[in-house]
C-alpha cells in the first residue's frame, strides 16, 4: 500500500494559522525558518485577537522542536510499518466487535483535534463500527456547558460574539480566571474597561489575577453558583426587572424556575449580603450585561445546573443575542466547539443533531450511507474508562489526549489501561503517560504541521495551517481514522484523499441538519473548491445561503420542539464530595498562566517554564498555620483517592478551607503532583463531566528529610519521593525532596545527571548543606544543590550558569559583580523580579513607568497585574517604615 | 640623647630602628651577625628561584644608617652581656647603653643526625644559605629533610634551577602544621607533578659522606638518596644563648611581658627570640607588632601587644596556598569543604560558635586575606554561612528566597518574605558520610 499524501507546508509566508491552545482561537503569522525552527506572531487580521497575543501563542515557536517526538508507529515498544500497525488495530477492533458486539470498543479524542480530524472519528465509531463510545477530553471542560445549552436552547449554542465584551456595560466572570485562561480575551476586556469603564464582577472562591479588573469580587463558598444566580432571579423578579414579553414571547418554565430560585437561599454562597446586593443593583440595572463562564462552572457535579441558573437570569431579562449583552461560555481548547459540532462526544450524533432523535439519526444514517448507526448515547469519559476497568471495553483508541494525568482517579485510569485488551495511542509525544501503557503507537502530526479547521468559543470557524513538514512517518489524525476506516472494510465511507474532502462532507452534512431545523449549519461552505477552502479566511457560523455569523435569540427561535426557551427549575446542591473530619479541605484545581493541560506543548518552552515552574498548593495564612507549614514547605495532599506533593503557597488569594492546586504536572514533569490523583471520579449527572473543583482532602506536611535543586544540560533523571522538572533556557531546573537521604549524595548526584566524572563538591555537614557541580572544559553542565529545609538559592541565576565558565557556580548566587535579576516575572520579556523591584526604588510606583522602564508587561501584558502586586508591597513596606 | 643597643638586624630589629629612627632621640647601635643590614627574608625564597635579585629584598642599605646615624656593627658576633653594667661586648669591643633589644631570632634546628657536620649540610636561613643552594644547577642532586613551609621552598627553589631536588618528611602529609591532609596531598600532587621527589613518612638515620663532604641521606628503612646538598628546614629554635648567660629569664624564648621587656627592666626582646604568653613566633605580622610596642615602651609610652591570628602563604610560585587560624579537628568545630577536582582547589573553613576560626585554601587563594581578618576579628559569620567559603564576592546580596521556583510573585508576598528560612540550621539532617 502507498502512504498517502501528505498535505505539504504552505509556501506563502507568512502563513495564517491559529493557536492551538485555549478556545479563544487567535490567529497567528508563522514563518518558518525552514530549518525547523518557527516564528510566531499575532495575526492582526483575525477577529478573535486583532495580533494580540498571550506568552503561550507567543512563544509556539518554541514548541515545534522534534525532542521526544514519536516518529513512527510502535507495536508493543517495536518501531513497525503503517501497514502493520493499521492493519493490526483494524483487526482488533474488527475482532472485538464481532466478539463482543459495537460497544466493547471506544474512542476517547481530544479537543485539540482538528474539526476534520474529529469529523472522520465520529463518522467511523457512530456511522460504522455502531456505537456511541466516542467522548473527547471535552468532557472535563465542556460539557456541562453543551448540558446547560441544550437544556435551554434546544441546541449546543453560544449565542453571542466576543465583541460583547467591547459593547458591554457589566461583564460578570463567573469561574472564570480570564487573565491567565483566556488572556487574549481578558485584554480585550481591560481595553473595553478603560476605554468606556466597563464595570466588571468576579465570581470565584479565589482571589484570580482576573480580580485585578474587578469592581466586585464575590468569593463565594465552592459549588455555590446556582444559589447566587437563583437568588439574582428572584431579585430581578422583585425589582421588576423582567422582560415579561420576551418570557412571554419565548420562553418555558419561567414560573418553576423562579419558584425554584426562590426557594434557594443565597445565604449559602457565605458571601457578606451587601456584596451579594450590590452585585444584584449591578446586573440589573445595567441592560448591557454578558455573563462569561468556563470551568469554574463546568467542573462540577451540578455544572449544568450553574450553567442554567445562569440562563434562566439572561432569558427571563431577554438579555441575549443582542450586541453588549448575552451568556458567553469560553472553551478551554482550540477546538472544543468544533469537536461538539463534529458531534464528537457520546450523547451527540453530528452536525448538532441529536442521537436520540430518529429523524436525526435517519438523516445522517443515510446522509453517510452507514450501516449501523448507533441508536444510543455512549460511554462518556469517567464511565468509558470505569468500563475499560471493568474489563468491558476490549479495545480503545486513545488520540491527541493524555487521560492518565488529565481524568480524575488517575490511578483507576492507568488501571484501566493494562486491563483493557487493546490499547492504540496516537500522538505527537512518545513519552506521555498515556503512551506508555499502549500496545499500538501511532504517530501523529502536531500543530504546525497539521492542516484544517478549528471553531473558537465565539463560532468563528478558523483555519490551522501547515508550516512545518510531517516529521518522521507522523500522519493527521483524520488520515489514519480513515485508513482504518478503508481497512475495516468502509472503503467508499472514508475514501477521503485530502482534509477539504472531510470538510466539504462536514459542510454538506450541516445542510441536513439546518434543514431539520438545527443551528449549526455551515452549508455555504459545501462547495468550496481546494483552493478556496486553503485560502478560506476565518467566519463566524452559521454560513448558509441565507446568513453568515451574527448572534442567536434577539427574538427567540430557540431549536427546541417548541421553538421557545426552557427556563430550567434549579436547585442549589452541594458538592458531592463531602468534607469530613478526616477530609477538612476543598481542593480547587486549574490552569496557570504559562502552561497549559498536561504540559507536553508548553513544557518544550523555557520562557513559559519561568512563571510558576513548579506543581503548587496555595493555602490560606490561617490554614496553612493551623498545619504548622511555612512558606516552600512540601504538603501530602491526600484525597480517598490518591495523593500528590505540592509545594506551599501562603495566600490569602484563597480563602479559608479552600486550597487551589494546579492541574498540569505529569509523570514526565512532576509525578509526585498529578493532581488527578487526588480528584474523585464524581461527575455531573447531566453532563457526566466531573467536579474537578471540589475534591475533598486532607493535608499535612510532607516531612522531607532533604531537598533539592538541580540544573543541567541535559535532562536530569531524578529518584526522589518528590521531583518536579522543566525547562530552562540553558537545560533543564528540578526541584526535588525526600524522606529517605541517601547514603552518598556524591554518587547521587551522578546518578541524576547520569556523570562519571568528578565533581566539584560544596560541603557544610553541620547544616546539612550539600552542593555538587560538573563541569565540562571548565564549563559548567550540571548542579545540585541539597539543605534540609527548603532550597534558598537564585535559582535563575543557577540556571543562567549552565553552559558558562562559572568556578563559583556553586555559591548559588551571583556575586557582586554581576547583579542577580531575580526570579523571573516577565516570562515574554525575561524581565526578573529584582530589575523591577531596582525600578521601583529608582523611578517611583507609578505601574506604566515601571513597565516602560523595564519592558516587563510590554508585550502580552499578562504579568502587569504582578508588577503591580510589587509597587503595592513595596508601598507598604514603604509606609511601614 | 640615650644609648640603645639592638643585638641583631632582622625583621623585628629593622621596624624597630625605623620607629626609633622617626621618634628620635635614640643613639643606636646595631649589632648583626650576618655582615649586613636588614634585608627581606621572607623574600630568600624568590630569590633562590631566581625570581629577585638580593638587591630587591634590602630594606635598609647603607645609605639608610648612615643618614639615620646608626653605628652598625656587622658580621660581628656579641660575645657577651652585662646587665649590671649596662655594657655589650662585641669581638671588636664593649658598647655601654642606656637601654638594649635583644633581637637575636632564631637559630635553624639541626638534627643531630650522624654526619650532620658534613660540609654540605646547611639549613636554610640567610642569604650564605641561598647562595649554597642557588650555586646548584642541573647535574646537580639535592635532598631536603622537612616538608613545610622553608623545606618545601627550598626544594622548589632549587628544582626551578634545574636541581634534582628530593623532599624528606617525618609526617604523613606536608606542611602539616599548615595544611590538612587533603590540601597536604593536592599540594603533593603538584609538586611532584613538577619534578620534585617526596618522601612523606620518612625518617631519616644517617648522613653519609666522603672528604668531608655529604654524598647522601640514609633512611630508616634503608634508602640512600645520594646528594651534593642537604638542607634541614626541620624548624627553628630562638636564639636565647646571650640572655641566657646574662641571667635574663627564658623559657623557651626570652620572656617578655606585654611591654616586650624581660625581666631586666632596661632590657626588652622582640622577635622570633622571645616567648610572650607561652607562645613563639616564627611569621613577620606579629613581629612588626612587637616591634611597634617595644618603640612605645622605649619612649615611655605604655602600650601593650596582643597576639593574633596569623596566615601562612606559601611563596612558591604557581602554588597557590594560605592557611591560617585553627583548623585541627574538635569539639564543637564544624567543617565547611569546597573541592573542583578540575581545577585543583580545595578549601577548608573551621568554624566553632558560629565564628570562623581557621582556613586552609588550596589553588585559589584570593579570598585568603578576607577569611584571615575574619579569624582575627572573631566575626559572626552564621548569616553568611552558606556563601562564607566562595568569598567576600557572594556576600551581602539580597536574601535569597526558597520559594522563588513557584512563586515568582506570590500575589501577597511580601518582597522577600521568605528569609526567615535561610537561616535555619538547627534542623535535624542527616548528611551523607
Amino acid at each position: 500500500m502507498s502512504e498517502p499524501t501528505q498535505n505539504r507546508p504552505e509556501t506563502e509566508h507568512p502563513i495564517r494559522s491559529t493557536c492551538p491552545y485555549c478556545g479563544v482561537g487567535c490567529g497567528v503569522l508563522l514563518s518558518p525558518d525552514g530549518a525547523g525552527e518557527l516564528q510566531v506572531k499575532g495575526d492582526p487580521d483575525h477577529p478573535a485577537n486583532f495580533g494580540r497575543l498571550c506568552s503561550k501563542g507567543l512563544a509556539l515557536g518554541e514548541t515545534v522542536d522534534l525532542e521526544d517526538r514519536l516518529l513512527a508507529p510502535r507495536i508493543h515498544g517495536t518501531e513497525a510499518s503503517w501497514d502493520s500497525a493499521l492493519s493490526l488495530v483494524a483487526e482488533k477492533f474488527k475482532t472485538a466487535i464481532a466478539e463482543h458486539g459495537p460497544d466493547s470498543v471506544a474512542f476517547y479524542v481530544s479537543g485539540q483535534l482538528l474539526t476534520e480530524d474529529y469529523y472522520v472519528a465520529n463518522k467511523l465509531m457512530k456511522g460504522f463500527i455502531g456505537s456511541a463510545n466516542i467522548d473527547t477530553n471535552s468532557r472535563l471542560c465542556m460539557a456541562s456547558t453543551v448540558a446547560g445549552h441544550k437544556r435551554a436552547f434546544g441546541t449546543d449554542t453560544v449565542p453571542g460574539t466576543y465583541e460583547d465584551l467591547e459593547k458591554a456595560d457589566l461583564v460578570v466572570l463567573v469561574g472564570s480566571n480570564l487573565a491567565w485562561c483566556h488572556p487574549v480575551l481578558y485584554q480585550r476586556l481591560a481595553r473595553a474597561r478603560k476605554d468606556r469603564g466597563t464595570r466588571v464582577v468576579v465570581v470565584d472562591p479565589r482571589r484570580t489575577a482576573s480580580c485585578d479588573i474587578a469592581d466586585l469580587h464575590l468569593a463565594l463558598n465552592p459549588g455555590t453558583d446556582v444559589a447566587l444566580f437563583n437568588g439574582l432571579l428572584a431579585h430581578l423578579a422583585d425589582q421588576g426587572a423582567l422582560d415579561q414579553a420576551y418570557i412571554a414571547a419565548h420562553t418555558d418554565g419561567f414560573e418553576e424556575a423562579l419558584a425554584a430560585a426562590r426557594a434557594d437561599d443565597p445565604g449559602a454562597t457565605g458571601l457578606d449580603p451587601q456584596d451579594i446586593a450590590a452585585f444584584y443593583v449591578l446586573f440589573t440595572g445595567t441592560e448591557k450585561t454578558v455573563t462569561i463562564f468556563s470551568q469554574g462552572v463546568n467542573q462540577s457535579s451540578a455544572g449544568a445546573d450553574k450553567v442554567n441558573a445562569i440562563l434562566n437570569c439572561h432569558l427571563a431579562t431577554g438579555r441575549i443575542g443582542r450586541p453588549g449583552l448575552g451568556p458567553l461560555s469560553v472553551t478551554g481548547q482550540p477546538n472544543a466547539m468544533g469537536g461538539r459540532e463534529t458531534g464528537g462526544l457520546a450523547n451527540m450524533l453530528a452536525a448538532h443533531l441529536d442521537l436520540e432523535n430518529p429523524a436525526h439519526r435517519d438523516r445522517v444514517k443515510a446522509f453517510w450511507n452507514a450501516p449501523d448507526l448507533a441508536e444510543r448515547p455512549g460511554l462518556k469519559a469517567v464511565d468509558l474508562f470505569k468500563a475499560a476497568r471493568a474489563g468491558r471495553i476490549k479495545a480503545l483508541w486513545i488520540a491527541c489526549t493524555n487521560p492518565v494525568v488529565s481524568l480524575p482517579e488517575t490511578g483507576e485510569v492507568a488501571e484501566a489501561l493494562k486491563t483493557c485488551d487493546f490499547v492504540v495511542v496516537s500522538d505527537m509525544y512518545a513519552e506521555t503517560d498515556t503512551a506508555r501503557l499502549a500496545d499500538v503507537l501511532l504517530p501523529a502530526t502536531g500543530w504546525g504541521e497539521k492542516d484544517g479547521t478549528v471553531t473558537n468559543s465565539d463560532r468563528t470557524i478558523s483555519r490551522q495551517r501547515a508550516a512545518l513538514p510531517a516529521p518522521g512517518k507522523a500522519r493527521h489524525d483524520w488520515a489514519i481514522y480513515a485508513e482504518v476506516g478503508r481497512r475495516m472494510g468502509w472503503g467508499d465511507a472514508f475514501d477521503f484523499k485530502t482534509h477539504a474532502d472531510v470538510f466539504r462532507e462536514h459542510a454538506a452534512l450541516s445542510r441536513h441538519a439546518g434543514a431539520l431545523g438545527r443551528d449549526f449549519d455551515i452549508s455555504a461552505l459545501e462547495e468550496l473548491s481546494d483552493a478556496e477552502y486553503a485560502a478560506l479566511p476565518p467566519r463566524r457560523w452559521p454560513l448558509t445561503d441565507a446568513r453568515e455569523g451574527g448572534r442567536f435569540f434577539a427574538d427567540g427561535g430557540f431549536y427546541t420542539p417548541s421553538g421557545r426557551a426552557n427556563l430550567l427549575p434549579v436547585t442549589y446542591r452541594p458538592p458531592l464530595s463531602k468534607r469530613a473530619p478526616r477530609y477538612p479541605f476543598r481542593l480547587n484545581t486549574g490552569r496557570l498562566r504559562d502552561q497549559w493541560h498536561t504540559m507536553t506543548r508548553t513544557a518544550k518552552s523555557a520562557r513559559l517554564s519561568r512563571h510558576l515552574a513548579e506543581p503548587f498548593l496555595q493555602i490560606h495564612p490561617e490554614d496553612a498555620a493551623d498545619l504548622g507549614l511555612a512558606p516552600a514547605d512540601l504538603a501530602l495532599v491526600e484525597s480517598p483517592s490518591g495523593t500528590a506533593i505540592l509545594r506551599v503557597l501562603i495566600s490569602s488569594d484563597v480563602p479559608r478551607g479552600t486550597p487551589f492546586a494546579p492541574m498540569h504536572w505529569t509523570g514526565e514533569t512532576a509525578p509526585a503532583a498529578r493532581i488527578g490523583a487526588v480528584i474523585a471520579a464524581h461527575v455531573d449527572p447531566v453532563s457526566g463531566q466531573p467536579e474537578s473543583k471540589a475534591s475533598v482532602v486532607a493535608i499535612r506536611k510532607f516531612d522531607a528529610a532533604w531537598y533539592g535543586f538541580a540544573v543541567s544540560l541535559t535532562r536530569p533523571v531524578p529518584e526522589a519521593e518528590y521531583w518536579a522538572r522543566v525547562r530552562s533556557d540553558t537545560g533543564w531546573r528540578v526541584e526535588l525532596a525526600g524522606q529517605d537521604t541517601p547514603r552518598d549524595w556524591a554518587q547521587f548526584a551522578a546518578r541524576l545527571f547520569g556523570r562519571t566524572d568528578g565533581a566539584q563538591i560544596f560541603s557544610d555537614p553541620a547544616t546539612g548543606r550539600m552542593r555538587f557541580g560538573f563541569t565540562c572544559d571548565g564549563r559548567l553542565e550540571a548542579a545540585l544543590f541539597i539543605a534540609p529545609e527548603p532550597v534558598a538559592v537564585a535559582r535563575d541565576y543557577i540556571a543562567r550558569q549552565i553552559g558558562q565558565p562559572s568556578p563559583d557556580a556553586l555559591a548559588a548566587r551571583a556575586g557582586a559583580a554581576a547583579p542577580d535579576p531575580g526570579p523571573t516575572l516577565c516570562a515574554c520579556m525575561n524581565v526578573g523580579r529584582n530589575t523591577i523591584l531596582g525600578a521601583i526604588e529608582t523611578h517611583g510606583t507609578d505601574l506604566d513607568t515601571i513597565c516602560t522602564k523595564t519592558t516587563a508587561g510590554t508585550n502580552c501584558g499578562s504579568c502587569r497585574s504582578e508588577v503591580a502586586d510589587l509597587i503595592t508591597a513595596f508601598s507598604r513596606r514603604e509606609a511601614a517604615e | 640623647m640615650k644609648n640603645i643597643t639592638i643585638i641583631g638586624a632582622g625583621m623585628a630589629a629593622g621596624r624597630l630602628v625605623e620607629h626609633l629612627t622617626e621618634a628620635g632621640g635614640w643613639n643606636i647601635t646595631l649589632f648583626n651577625a650576618e655582615p649586613r643590614g636588614t634585608y627581606n627574608r621572607i623574600m630568600l625564597s624568590p630569590v633562590l628561584a631566581g625570581e629577585k635579585n638580593y638587591d630587591d629584598i634590602v630594606t635598609h642599605d647603607a645609605a639608610f644608617y648612615e643618614t639615620h646615624g646608626v653605628t652598625c656593627r656587622f658580621g660581628e658576633q656579641v660575645t657577651g652581656i652585662d646587665v649590671a653594667a649596662k655594657t655589650v661586648t662585641g669581638e671588636r669591643g664593649k658598647v655601654p647603653h642606656d637601654k638594649l633589644v635583644i633581637a637575636t631570632g632564631s637559630t635553624p634546628f639541626i638534627i643531630p643526625l650522624p654526619g650532620h657536620d658534613l660540609s654540605g649540610v646547611i639549613a636554610y636561613r640567610d642569604l650564605e644559605d641561598t647562595e649554597q643552594m642557588m650555586a646548584l644547577g642541573a647535574g646537580d642532586r639535592a635532598v631536603v629533610i622537612g616538608g613545610g613551609l622553608l623545606g618545601l621552598e627550598a626544594a622548589a627553589g632549587m628544582l626551578a634551577r634545574g636541581v634534582d631536588v628530593t623532599v624528606v618528611h617525618l609526617m604523613g602529609h606536608l606542611m602539616e602544621r599548615q595544611l590538612d591532609e587533603a590540601a597536604g596531598y593536592l599540594l603533593r600532587k603538584e609538586l611532584v607533578g613538577r619534578g620534585l621527589k617526596v618522601l612523606c613518612s620518612a625518617a631519616s638515620k644517617e648522613i653519609l659522606g666522603a672528604d668531608g663532604h655529604v654524598t647522601a641521606l640514609r633512611l630508616e628503612d634503608g634508602t640512600e638518596l645520594p646528594c651534593d646538598l642537604l638542607v634541614m628546614a626541620v624548624g627553628i629554635r630562638p636564639a636565647t644563648a646571650l640572655a641566657t648567660e646574662a641571667g635574663i629569664a627564658t623559657g623557651r624564648g626570652i620572656t617578655v611581658d606585654d611591654h616586650m621587656v624581660t625581666s631586666d627592666p632596661d632590657v626588652l626582646a622582640i622577635g622570633e627570640c622571645i616567648e610572650h604568653d607561652g607562645q613563639l613566633f616564627g611569621l613577620v605580622a606579629p613581629l612588626y607588632d612587637q616591634a611597634k610596642i617595644a618603640a612605645a615602651t622605649l619612649a615611655g609610652n605604655r602600650a601593650t601587644f596582643h597576639q593574633r591570628e596569623t596566615a601562612t602563604k606559601l611563596k612558591v610560585t604557581g602554588i597557590d596556598l594560605f592557611s591560617a587560624g585553627d583548623f585541627a579537628e574538635g569539639d564543637g568545630r564544624e567543617n565547611i569543604l569546597f573541592r573542583d577536582p578540575a581545577r585543583g582547589v580545595y578549601k577548608r573553613l573551621v568554624l566553632k560558635d558560629g565564628k570562623l576560626i581557621g582556613a586552609v585554601l588550596y589553588g585559589d587563594t584570593g579570598d585568603g586575606g578576607w577569611f584571615h581578618k575574619l579569624i582575627k576579628d572573631g566575626a559572626d559569620i552564621s548569616e553568611m554561612r552558606d556563601t562564607l567559603i566562595f568569598g567576600p564576592t557572594f556576600q551581602g546580596g539580597p536574601a535569597l528566597d526558597p520559594m522563588a521556583a513557584v512563586a515568582a510573585s506570590p500575589a501577597d508576598a511580601d518582597i522577600c518574605g521568605c528569609n526567615g528560612m535561610t537561616s535555619s540550621t538547627s534542623t535535624t539532617f542527616k548528611a551523607a558520610a
